[in-house]
């Protein structure tokens, strides 16, 4: 399969609302080994100044991975999902992620370069509260590894 | 946004902030796949993975990078100081299945890499090994700090 070199530019709005769970939050920390009472402790999140229990710093990874499915899960992409290695990650959050939020994404293909048999593709997914506000950008470069790479 | 209760006067570049030992077992990747909902097989089916020519069963990229910073949380007192987080992935983990004990071991260590009195920020850069080898290469979070 080859990647379909006309992804660049492509955009996928979101399609679902995630909702933000108090236990979602719980386990995302203690799947990461996260310590800090302000993702299990409401009263210390609020002691934060949180109005409920805060995300850890890559927990936006599981919105910008159902974001990056409509693209990987696309038949149009060409893209082989046991072939993908995650080459680079980065988030840069606008406001606290806490229980409660509804959040949505939507996913920007922002380059797509052939490398070998395979290519890289990096993508952007603009994260928001269904209300529009701003919550977080995350981009993405993942390595569509050929054959024999 | 909130910021760390830590001063940025009292910082100067090339502070250590401490070092943190992440032990990985197979079962901490398939608690990971759960939370994060990353079901990729490469992550906990050993057979699965040798088929797409990897050395076994290795860790999330992005379960590395999530444990790696809770040394800056820790650090930094409230989780959502870290206003960025990047990181580029160099090396698999790979995690063997040894029954409960540990199948990798991870370490992360944090300096102050740069301070932005203006923007009263202060970048700690993580060097994360297996091994003696770098896993994941510039990784950097951007703090707010008081």
């Amino acid at each position: 399969m080859t990647i379909n070199p006309e992804l660049q530019g492509r955009s996928y709005p979101s399609n679902e609302i995630y909702s933000v769970g108090r236990e979602s939050i719980r386990d995302f920390a203690r799947a990461v080994k996260a310590g800090n009472s302000a993702h299990f402790d409401v009263a210390a999140a609020r002691e934060l100044g949180h109005a409920d229990l805060v995300a850890p710093p890559t927990y936006a990874i599981i919105v910008a991975q159902r974001a990056d499915a409509l693209l990987i899960n696309d038949p149009d992409s060409g893209i082989d999902f046991t072939r993908v290695v995650h080459a680079e990650q980065r988030f840069t959050h606008h406001r606290a992620i806490v229980a409660g939020d509804e959040l949505v994404a939507e996913l920007h293909v922002d380059g797509v370069r052939g490398m070998g048999g395979g290519a890289m593709i990096t993508t952007r997914a603009e994260i928001s509260t269904v209300a529009g506000e701003s919550v977080a950008t995350t981009v993405s470069a993942i390595l569509v590894r050929g054959e024999g790479q | 946004m909130t910021k760390s209760a830590l001063n940025i006067a009292d910082l100067s570049v090339g502070t250590e902030i401490g070092t943190r030992t992440i032990e990985i077992t197979r079962a901490d990747l398939v608690k990971y796949a759960g939370a994060s909902g990353d079901f990729n097989p490469i992550h906990w089916n050993e057979r699965f993975a040798r088929e797409v020519e990897l050395p076994g069963v290795i860790a999330h990229g992005m379960f590395t990078m999530g444990a790696a910073v809770q040394l800056v949380t820790d650090w930094a007192g409230d989780p959502s100081a870290v206003v960025s987080y990047g990181t580029r992935f160099t090396k698999p983990v790979p995690v063997a299945d040894l029954d409960g004990e540990p199948g990798a071991v991870v370490e992360v260590t944090g300096v102050v890499g740069a301070l932005d009195s203006d923007a009263r920020t202060a970048r700690i850069d993580l060097t994360v090994t297996l091994e003696g080898q770098k896993v994941l290469v510039k990784a950097q979070a951007l703090v707010r700090m008081a």
